[in-house]
């Protein structure tokens, strides 16, 4: 990874949060831009939980991951704090290696 | 100003910030051990915590480290939601100046909540809320970043602890409370079949924005609808 992709990325995630804070409060009642707000991350991060389980490179694989997300899921289902879901997703998958 | 504050009030508003900052931070200890895993130097990883400052942003962007371009623009996208917190926070910070550079770092998800969910105790709590939040999480995040790239520096391969079930699973903990209703869990469910179905045919990084383009053609439709 190279030094200018991380200080370019850095940048601009500081340049977003300075320019919220620097734009007008009236703008918050645009409903589209609200809604555009909420909807993207949405679709990140649930792409990137399915990249990040079922995908190695370019293959579709399916491994010990899975089963640690599983864990993690259900975590998340009974509302178990952020830690302890992270920490079973990962005990989960090393388990599953072990076998 | 935070004369004004009942010392009751006060108190919780500190120990809720040390709370969230502390389960925040342990988040930051497998942040640092999966941007070293993900190949990141170290430096990088601690760069990555003090400046860019967005756990969400952060975790694409070593998750997309193989595609520079794919990696800085997924941050942004998973960023740019900072950018409307900021619109929610002026309000509320009335700053300027310096003190605008520095607080806008801490304008992230949990010091948001925080000032929100103690709106009902006035400005000044709600204020205290915020910047106890941000500078809670920011001192624990970057500690345990360093302590988290640092000690998966030392492990032969971050895969048998299940490292990497980590930054999955932390997303899905982030994106739950957002899955309520049929539309946003619609989208969800899409945006992770349309990334699967890409991934062998283009290059890395792209399914993620695909998904996320698809996301907004799907908003645009049902702006479209009656």
């Amino acid at each position: 990874m190279s030094w200018t992709v991380v200080l370019i990325a850095c940048a601009t995630c500081y340049v977003l949060k300075l320019a919220g804070l620097s734009v007008p409060a009236r703008l918050l009642e645009d409903q589209r831009l609200q809604r555009l707000a909420t909807t993207l991350p949405v679709a990140l991060l649930a792409a990137l939980i399915a990249l990040q389980t079922w995908t190695s490179g370019h293959h579709l694989v399916i491994d010990a991951r899975m089963g640690g997300v599983a864990v993690g899921a259900a975590a998340v289902l009974v509302r178990a704090p952020f830690i302890v879901v992270v920490a079973l997703a990962a005990l989960t998958a090393a388990l599953l290696r072990l076998m | 100003m935070a004369d004004a504050l009942p010392a009751p009030v006060r108190r919780q508003v500190l120990h809720d910030a040390l709370g969230i900052g502390i389960a925040t931070g342990l988040y930051g200890l497998s942040f640092g051990a999966v941007s070293v895993a993900a190949g990141l130097s170290v430096l990088q990883t601690c760069a990555l915590s003090l400046l860019m400052f967005s756990g969400a942003s952060q975790y694409a962007f070593v998750a997309l480290a193989s595609n520079g371009a794919a990696a800085i623009a997924t941050a942004a996208l998973l960023g740019a939601r900072n950018a409307l917190y900021g619109l929610r926070m002026s309000g509320l910070l009335r700053i300027g100046g310096v003190r605008r550079i520095f607080g806008a770092q801490l304008v992230i998800d949990e010091s948001t909540a925080m000032a929100i969910g103690r709106e009902r105790d006035g400005e000044p709590a709600s204020r205290l809320a915020f910047y106890a939040t941000g500078a809670s999480i920011y001192l624990l995040w970057n500690g345990l970043t360093l302590a988290g790239a640092l000690a998966a520096g030392a492990l032969p391969d971050p895969r048998k602890f299940g490292l990497d079930a980590v930054a999955p699973a932390a997303f899905l903990a982030l994106l739950a409370p957002r899955l309520r209703g049929r539309g946003p869990l619609g989208i969800a469910v899409a945006a992770a079949i349309i990334a699967l179905v890409l991934t062998p045919f283009v290059p890395a990084g792209v399914p993620a924005l695909a998904a996320a383009a698809a996301a907004v053609a799907s908003l645009a439709f049902r702006e479209a609808a009656p």
